[in-house]
C-alpha cells in the first residue's frame, strides 16, 4: 500500500494538476481572462440564479383552452352538417371537453359524416392518420362526440412546442443576455433570466396570447348592457380596450388572422403623432383582406387582440396591398411590445405562471461574500483542529483539503455545474466532512501503533483496514445526495450537486495524495515516533 | 493541549436505558410539538409571496404592517430580516387558483413603493402557486421516504437486516427529532430544510456505518465476548473518530451559521441540530439496538477450520 510506482505518482499528480488549470480562471475578473492565451480555459464557475441575480418563471400551458377551443370550431361545423342533413338536435351543449345532444336517429351515414368532420376541419392542422380524431358515441338518443384520447395528447404536444418557440421569440425581441427556456414535464415551461430581477415586462409580453384577428362589426344591433343576451347568432359582445366599459357586437367570423401577418413595426402617424404599429400580411392574408375590404367598404371593421376591441375603423376604400396599421390610444411602449408580439406569432394557449422567483443583484453578491467569509473561516477553524488533534499528520490532512477544495472548484468549472447559495453551504459542509477519510484512517493507524506495529506497518495497515469503513460511509451520503439532485431542482440541487463532487473527491485525495504524503515520509524520514 | 479518546472505556451500554428514555421523552416532545403547533411552513409549501426590501433609512415595521393589511390580502407577516433595514414580507395564498397569484406581487410593491419614503430596492421576489406548492410537499415527503428506504436496502445488503432496522430507526429518530426542532421554534420551514433533512440522513447513517463496521469486524475477532462487551468496545474504538469528524462538521457549520447570511441561517441551523442529534443517535439509538435482535456472531467464512478462540 505505501509503495508507489512512477505512473501513479503522475496520474495523482496529474489529476491535481488539472484540477486546479480548470480551476485557475476563478481568481481572475473578466478583463484579465480575455488576455489569457486560447488553450487556458476561461471558464469560471456557472453562478446560480440566487448568487447572480436574475428571475425564474415556471409558466404551464392553460392545455385545458386548446382543447376548448378546438371543440368550438367542431360546433360551427356540426352545426352546419346537421342543418344540411336536415337532423333536430334538442338541448346540444359545447362543453369544455365534449359536445353533447340529443336527437331522434342517427344514420351509421350521419355518424361516419361527423367523423370525417375532424378530418376535413382545417382548423384541425394536425392530421394524426386518415382515422377520424373524434368518438361519437350515441346513447339511446343522446349522443356525445369527444376528440380521441391520442389526439388530445397531441394536440397537447403541439401547443406545448408551440409555445415553447414563441415563448422564445418574444423573449428574444426584448434582448437579454442568455435567457434560458426549457420544457419541463408535459406542459410546462421554465424560464431562467440571469440579471433581470424584475421581470415584470417579460411577465406582462408572456401573459398575452396576441391572438389578431380582423372581423365585422355587426350593425344590425348595439350591446344593450340591460340585456346582455340579447346577440344574435354568429356574433358576440367584446369589451373595448379604448373605453372603458363600452362593448361592441362584432361578427364571429374571422376575416383574416394574425397568423397571417409577415412583419410588424412600431411607427409614428405622420399626421397626428399618434404610436401606431404597421404590419405586413403574407400572399394568401393579402388576397384575404383585399377581398374583405373591398366587398365592406363604408362599413366598420374591428381590430382585435385577446378578445378586445383595439379600435374599429369604417373602410373608406379596399385595401388591396396588404399592408395596414393599428392605432388606439397606446403609447410609444405598448405598440413597441404589441409589434413584439404580433412579429413572434400568437400563443396557441394562454400561459399561467405558477412559480416566479426572483433576486436582485445586491442579494446575490451579499450571499456570494457571505458564502465566501464563511468557507475561509470555517477552513481556518478546521485546519488549525486537525493540526491540533494529529499534528504532522494533520497537515498532511489539510494540505488535502487545500487540494480537494481545488478540486471540487475545477469540477464545477470544466462541467459548468451551476453553484447555488445552497451549493456554498455544500461546500462549506465538505470541508468539515471531506477530512473524516483521513480522521477513520489516522486514528486506525494510532490503534495499530497501539498494539505495537511499527510505523510503516501501521501506517499499512491503517489504510487497508479503514478502506471499507470509508466507502460505506461515503457511498450512504452519496445516496442522500442523489436522491435530492433527482428530487429537488434550482438551488437545492446546487446543493447536492457539490456535496457529491465533495464526496468522491474528498475519498479521492485520501486514498492517493495524502497516502502518497504520508508514504514518502514514513520511507524517507523514517520516524520512529509518528507524532499521532 | 491533549486531546485523547482513544483508549477510552465508557459503559454506553448500561446507559443505554437512560439514553433510551431521554429519545423517547425527545420524540413524545416533537410530536406534542407538531400536534401543538405544527410546522411553520414558508411559501415552498404554503403557497404565496415573499418579498424581501432594503431601504436606505430604518422604517416603521407597524407602519408598513398597517398599510399591507388595509389591502385585505388575509394574513401578512411583516419582519426584520438580519438587519432592522432589510424586511421581509409574506402574504398568504390568495383564492382562486394559480393565476391569481401574481396580482399580489403588484399590489404589495404599488403600496410599498408609495407608502415608504425612502428609497427600497427588492432584493428578492418570490410568488409560489399552489399547484407548485402542493407538488413541492409531495416531493420533499417522498424524498425523505426513499433515502430512508434506500439507506435501509444499502445496510441490508452490506450487513444484514437486524443492522439495517437498527440504523433506520436512528434514522427515523434523527429525522422526527429535527421536524420536532422545528415545530418547536416555529422556524420556517422551507425547501432548503428538506434538503437539510436529507443530508442529515446521509450524515446520520455515515455516523452509524462506522460503528457497524467495527461491530462486525470485533465480532469476527472476538467470538464469544458478551454482546454487551462488544458492543462497548466498538462504540469506544471508533468514540475518538466520532467525535473528531462531528466537531470538524460542526466547525464548518457554526461558521456558516455565523457568517453565511439569513438566507440560509434556517438550513444551517437544520444541519447543526442534525450533526448532533445523528452523532447522539448512532451510538444510544442505533448500537444497543442490535443488543435486542439476535445478530449473526459467526462472520468469518473459514468458521469451520478455526471455530476455537
Amino acid at each position: 500500500m505505501l509503495y508507489f510506482s512512477k505512473t501513479k505518482v503522475l496520474l495523482i499528480f496529474l489529476a491535481i494538476f488539472f484540477a486546479s488549470f480548470f480551476a485557475l480562471p476563478n481568481v481572475f475578473n473578466q478583463g484579465q481572462l480575455s488576455n489569457f492565451p486560447s488553450f487556458v480555459p476561461s471558464q469560471k464557475v456557472n453562478l446560480g440564479l440566487d448568487l447572480q441575480g436574475g428571475s425564474h418563471l415556471l409558466l404551464e400551458v392553460d392545455t385545458k383552452e386548446i382543447i376548448k377551443e378546438r371543440i368550438e370550431t367542431l360546433s360551427f361545423d356540426l352545426r352546419k352538417l346537421l342543418k344540411k342533413n336536415d337532423i333536430s338536435t334538442v338541448n346540444l351543449r359545447v362543453l369544455d371537453e365534449s359536445i353533447a345532444f340529443s336527437a331522434t336517429e342517427l344514420s351509421e351515414l350521419t355518424i361516419r359524416e361527423i367523423e370525417d368532420l375532424s378530418v376535413s376541419n382545417t382548423q384541425n392542422i394536425l392530421q394524426l392518420s386518415s382515422k377520424s380524431n373524434l368518438v361519437v358515441e350515441d346513447n339511446n338518443g343522446s349522443i356525445s362526440i369527444n376528440f380521441t384520447d391520442e389526439f388530445v395528447k397531441q394536440a397537447v404536444l403541439n401547443a406545448v412546442n408551440q409555445s415553447l418557440e414563441i415563448v422564445r421569440r418574444r423573449i428574444d425581441e426584448l434582448g437579454t443576455k442568455e435567457p434560458s427556456i426549457q420544457r419541463q414535464g408535459s406542459s410546462r415551461i421554465i424560464i431562467q433570466l440571469p440579471g433581470l430581477d424584475e421581470p415584470e415586462r417579460i411577465k406582462s409580453l408572456l401573459g398575452q396570447t396576441a391572438k389578431l384577428t380582423f372581423q365585422l362589426v355587426d350593425q344590425t344591433t348595439s350591446y344593450d348592457p340591460n340585456n346582455p343576451k340579447k346577440i344574435p347568432i354568429g356574433s358576440e359582445a367584446l369589451e373595448s380596450d379604448e373605453i372603458d366599459g363600452y362593448r361592441y357586437i362584432i361578427k364571429k367570423r374571422i376575416m383574416v388572422g394574425g397568423e397571417n401577418l409577415v412583419d410588424a413595426q412600431p411607427g409614428f402617424d405622420p399626421q397626428t403623432n399618434e404610436p401606431i404599429v404597421s404590419f405586413r400580411f403574407d400572399r394568401i392574408g393579402a388576397k384575404k383582406f383585399g377581398k374583405a375590404t373591398q366587398d365592406n367598404v363604408g362599413k366598420p371593421f374591428a381590430i382585435v387582440l385577446d378578445d378586445k376591441v383595439i379600435s374599429a375603423p369604417v373602410i373608406r376604400e379596399a385595401i388591396l396591398g396588404g399592408s395596414g396599421q393599428i392605432s388606439g390610444g397606446f403609447d410609444a411602449e405598448e405598440a413597441n411590445d404589441l409589434a413584439i408580439l404580433l412579429r413572434a406569432g400568437a400563443l396557441p394557449a394562454p400561459l399561467i405562471i405558477l412559480e416566479e422567483r426572483s433576486v436582485g443583484p445586491d442579494l446575490g453578491a451579499d450571499s456570494i461574500a457571505a458564502g465566501k467569509y464563511a468557507a475561509i473561516i470555517g477552513f481556518v477553524v478546521v485546519i488549525i483542529f486537525m493540526m491540533v488533534i494529529y499534528r504532522f499528520f494533520g497537515l498532511f490532512a489539510d494540505i488535502a483539503l487545500i487540494v480537494n477544495l481545488i478540486m471540487v472548484l475545477g469540477i464545477l468549472s470544466l462541467f459548468q455545474a451551476t453553484l447555488t447559495l445552497p451549493g456554498i453551504a455544500g461546500i462549506i459542509l465538505t470541508i468539515g466532512m471531506a477530512v473524516d477519510a483521513n480522521v477513520l484512517i489516522f486514528e486506525r493507524v494510532k490503534e495499530e501503533i497501539r498494539n505495537g506495529s511499527s510505523m510503516i506497518n501501521s501506517v499499512e495497515n491503517g489504510y487497508k483496514r479503514a478502506l471499507s469503513t470509508i466507502l460505506d460511509a461515503n457511498i450512504t451520503t452519496l445516496i442522500a445526495a442523489l436522491i435530492l439532485f433527482f428530487m429537488a431542482s434550482g438551488p437545492v440541487r446546487g446543493f447536492s450537486i457539490t456535496l457529491a463532487i465533495g464526496i468522491f473527491t474528498s475519498v479521492f485525495t485520501a486514498f492517493t495524495f495524502t497516502r502518497f504524503l504520508i508514504s514518502l515520509y514514513a520511507r524517507r524520514l523514517k520516524p520512529s515516533n509518528v507524532g499521532l | 493541549m491533549k486531546f485523547n479518546l482513544s483508549n477510552t472505556a465508557i459503559p454506553f451500554m448500561s446507559a443505554r436505558l437512560g439514553g433510551f428514555i431521554f429519545s423517547a421523552i425527545l420524540i413524545i416532545l416533537s410530536f406534542g410539538s407538531f400536534f401543538y403547533s405544527g410546522l411553520n411552513f414558508g411559501i415552498d409549501f404554503k403557497g404565496g409571496t415573499l418579498i424581501e426590501i432594503e431601504t436606505t433609512d430604518e422604517v416603521n415595521l407597524a407602519d408598513i404592517r398597517s398599510n399591507l393589511n388595509y389591502l385585505s390580502l388575509g394574513d401578512v407577516q411583516v419582519q426584520e430580516f438580519g438587519s432592522t433595514k432589510n424586511i421581509l414580507i409574506r402574504v398568504e395564498q390568495q383564492e382562486g387558483g394559480d393565476s391569481v397569484q401574481q396580482n399580489v406581487l403588484e399590489i404589495v410593491k404599488a403600496s410599498l413603493d408609495k407608502n415608504i419614503t425612502t428609497s427600497i430596492s427588492y432584493r428578492r421576489t418570490e410568488v409560489v402557486g399552489p399547484k407548485v406548492s402542493g407538488e413541492l410537499i409531495q416531493s420533499g415527503i417522498i424524498a425523505i421516504v426513499v433515502a430512508v428506504f434506500a439507506m435501509l436496502i444499502y445496510i441490508w445488503f452490506r450487513f444484514e437486516w437486524q443492522f439495517s432496522l437498527g440504523a433506520v430507526i436512528a434514522l427515523v429518530h434523527d429525522v422526527i427529532l429535527t421536524i420536532g426542532v422545528f415545530c418547536f421554534t416555529q422556524l420556517e420551514f422551507n425547501l432548503p430544510i428538506i434538503a437539510a433533512i436529507l443530508t442529515i440522513v446521509g450524515y446520520s447513517m455515515n455516523d452509524t456505518v462506522v460503528v457497524y463496521d467495527r461491530v462486525r469486524e470485533n465480532l469476527r475477532k472476538h467470538r464469544s465476548k458478551p454482546i454487551d462487551k462488544l458492543l462497548d468496545l466498538s462504540i469506544n474504538e471508533t468514540l475518538s473518530r466520532t467525535v473528531i469528524t462531528s466537531v470538524t462538521t460542526l466547525l464548518a457549520l457554526v461558521s456558516l451559521y455565523i457568517f453565511g447570511g439569513s438566507v440560509i441561517k434556517g438550513f444551517t441551523f437544520a444541519m447543526i441540530w442534525g450533526v448532533v442529534v445523528g452523532t447522539y443517535s448512532s451510538i444510544f439509538v442505533a448500537s444497543p439496538f442490535l443488543k435486542y435482535v439476535d445478530i449473526k456472531r459467526d462472520w468469518n467464512t473459514t468458521s469451520a477450520v478455526d471455530s476455537t478462540k
